[in-house]
């Protein structure tokens, strides 16, 4: 009897799963198969699957829009702030990790406060003084917003992590008469590469995905970003659902990609700091 | 904690100093003058009048006054507060009801189970802009991908993002979607800290899986459950993305999906009908958000952190 009432159990709960599964995946599978029907085909028959796979609407995507140009913009300035937002926040969480100095806490706890800012609220001075530097409307702008979003959390976990790291052999190296940089740069930092991939992910993904600043920021059609020229792409294609559908599948495709394959990082990255 | 330099006083005490300067530098002048001074002056702005993009004037408590009080402004902020509070609400029962049973049935760890967490995580990778206008495609009321499944069972088509009544509802649900798998995983990582001691214990207690789910599993996730209201909380009232895609700038139909992101931006960079832009105004309605949120959330922390105590 108890064993009957446990599979019936775990059949509701496979049951509960797989149904979440099929809402979850279902929209993405409709909206990949889609992107090879006509627009006839969408609107006629919509759950059905597509007759032939026609590359038309990616052509039109590829030839007739600026798609490519928001892929690569999005590209440069994901990888940009990423890499200056480790740059700077594993040079700061060493000097607050490793050494020992008068206003070492004082510093962390700035770091640290900024974590607690939403950044979107102070949109309007940080426009301002985006305009007076002469950066609105430019790659570096947008940049330096993601790096000063990003740092206050990276330098949290990078000090979090390089404090871990043991003392002997830093200071083995030191006797050996290295160098500060010599040992932060090739004793350290290679040990620090864990912390380091969960920071870039935990910080490329909302860059990637952002809308926000963009908006604000960025008025050129050739600076904006995918999800920002997607809106622009929407709007020129609103009664073309196939190339819609391809606009959309071609945008989710390579963070999708991405994350099949780092799924593991994605997850611990993108829920750190909720799951202590 | 010391470092190897502590015989090193003296002569070369400048070139640890400078070295250390170097390291910290970057860092803290990019958060100086892009995270720092944006915010101090985010309130100081809040209490001038603007002239274009320049503050012209100072006028007390004006802004506030307008935002709050004077009409119609004060209609929309009211308007746009009260389905902030509604996305607060229906996220908390329905997207992280969800959240719950489902990491509860993930704790199971049956056959398939990580393939399961991969896939209710999926969605949450994508850009809240991707996922707006998929679903807003879904939800056309002859196209659509939801009414056609509906047709197949008999049910009429339905407006969704057309009619009042459904509109608002229809992006909460696009935003479920999205995020669903965020307090789910938040959650099982907290059900895979309760030690395996107590719910076997619990079990040769003779506890089914309800008893073992409301007296032993929810109880002990309370630190979670603190995180995942407050994360939900603060997403809720900086709610901005998902509406602008589906409902457009003035949250249509008839405001009746305006949150207070879409007012907030649309009072300091203008909405494309109107084009009138209010810095003043705008900053006000970002101090209040602020203060909105830091305070409910500081005052939250402390009545959840006291439930965790207790139990």
């Amino acid at each position: 009897m108890r064993d009957r009432g446990e599979t019936i159990r775990n059949g509701a709960i496979q049951l509960l799963l797989a149904v979440n599964a099929v809402i979850m995946v279902y929209p993405l599978f409709v909206m990949v198969t889609s992107s090879f029907k006509t627009n006839a085909e969408i609107f006629s028959s919509p759950l059905s699957l597509p007759t032939h796979f026609s590359t038309a609407n990616l052509e039109k995507v590829w030839t007739e829009t600026n798609f490519v140009r928001y892929l690569a913009n999005s590209v440069g300035i994901t990888a940009a702030s990423v890499a200056l937002i480790l740059l700077f926040s594993t040079l700061a969480g060493y000097a607050i990790a490793r050494y020992r100095f008068r206003l070492s806490s004082l510093v962390l706890m700035f770091f640290l406060s900024g974590m607690t800012v939403p950044l979107k609220l102070a949109i309007i001075p940080l426009f301002i003084q985006l305009d007076t530097l002469g950066l609105v409307d430019s790659y570096l702008g947008l940049v330096l917003v993601y790096v000063a979003m990003g740092i206050p959390s990276a330098v949290f976990i990078m000090t979090g992590f390089l404090r871990t790291l043991p003392r002997e052999l830093e200071e083995s190296a030191r006797m050996d008469g290295a160098s500060e940089l010599r040992i932060m740069w090739s004793i350290m930092l290679p040990l620090a590469r864990p912390a380091l991939v969960i920071v870039a992910i935990q910080n490329a993904v909302p860059i990637w995905n952002d809308f926000f600043f963009p908006l604000v920021l960025i008025t050129s059609d050739n600076l904006k970003t995918l999800p920002q020229g997607l809106t622009v792409f929407v709007g020129e294609f609103t009664t073309d659902w196939g190339v819609l559908f391809t606009g959309l599948t071609l945008a989710a495709l390579p963070i999708t990609l991405l994350y099949i394959v780092l799924s593991k990082q994605f997850i611990s990255g993108i829920t750190q700091g909720a799951v202590k | 904690m010391t470092d190897g330099w502590r015989h090193s006083e003296g002569p070369f005490a400048w070139r640890r100093s400078l070295w250390l300067a170097a390291l910290l530098t970057p860092a803290l002048v990019v958060m100086v003058l892009f995270v720092l001074w944006p915010l101090l002056s985010a309130f100081r702005f809040a209490f001038y009048e603007f002239n274009g993009l320049r503050p012209s004037g100072f006028i007390g408590l004006e802004n506030f006054r307008q935002v709050l009080f004077e009409k119609p402004y004060s209609d929309w902020t009211w308007n746009a507060l009260k389905h902030n509070v509604i996305a607060f609400l229906a996220l908390m029962l329905f997207e992280n009801g969800t959240a719950f049973l489902i990491a509860f049935a993930l704790l199971k760890a049956l056959p398939g189970h990580r393939v399961h967490q991969v896939i209710v995580f999926l969605p949450v990778v994508l850009s809240a802009v991707i996922v707006g206008f998929l679903w807003k495609l879904f939800l056309h009321p002859l196209f659509g991908l939801v009414n056609q499944l509906l047709g197949l069972v008999g049910i009429g088509a339905i407006p969704w993002l057309g009619n009042e009544n459904t509109a608002l509802g229809s992006i909460l649900f696009a935003n479920i979607w999205h995020w669903l798998g965020f307090p789910t995983l938040v959650l099982l990582a907290g059900m895979q800290r309760i030690s395996k001691d107590v719910l076997e214990a619990a079990r040769l207690d003779g506890a089914g899986d309800y008893a073992l789910m409301t007296k032993i599993v929810w109880p002990l996730i309370a630190p979670s459950v603190t995180i995942v209201t407050i994360l939900t909380f603060i997403g809720s009232f900086n709610w901005f993305e998902i509406p602008y895609v589906m409902a457009g700038l003035t949250g249509s139909p008839g405001g009746s999906t305006d949150v207070l992101g879409l007012y907030f931006y649309r009072t300091a960079f203008g909405s494309t009908t109107t084009g009138i832009q209010d810095f003043g105004q705008g900053s006000a309605l970002a101090v209040l958000m602020f203060i909105l949120v830091a305070g409910v959330t500081a005052i939250a922390l402390r009545y959840l952190r006291r439930r965790e105590i207790e139990q």
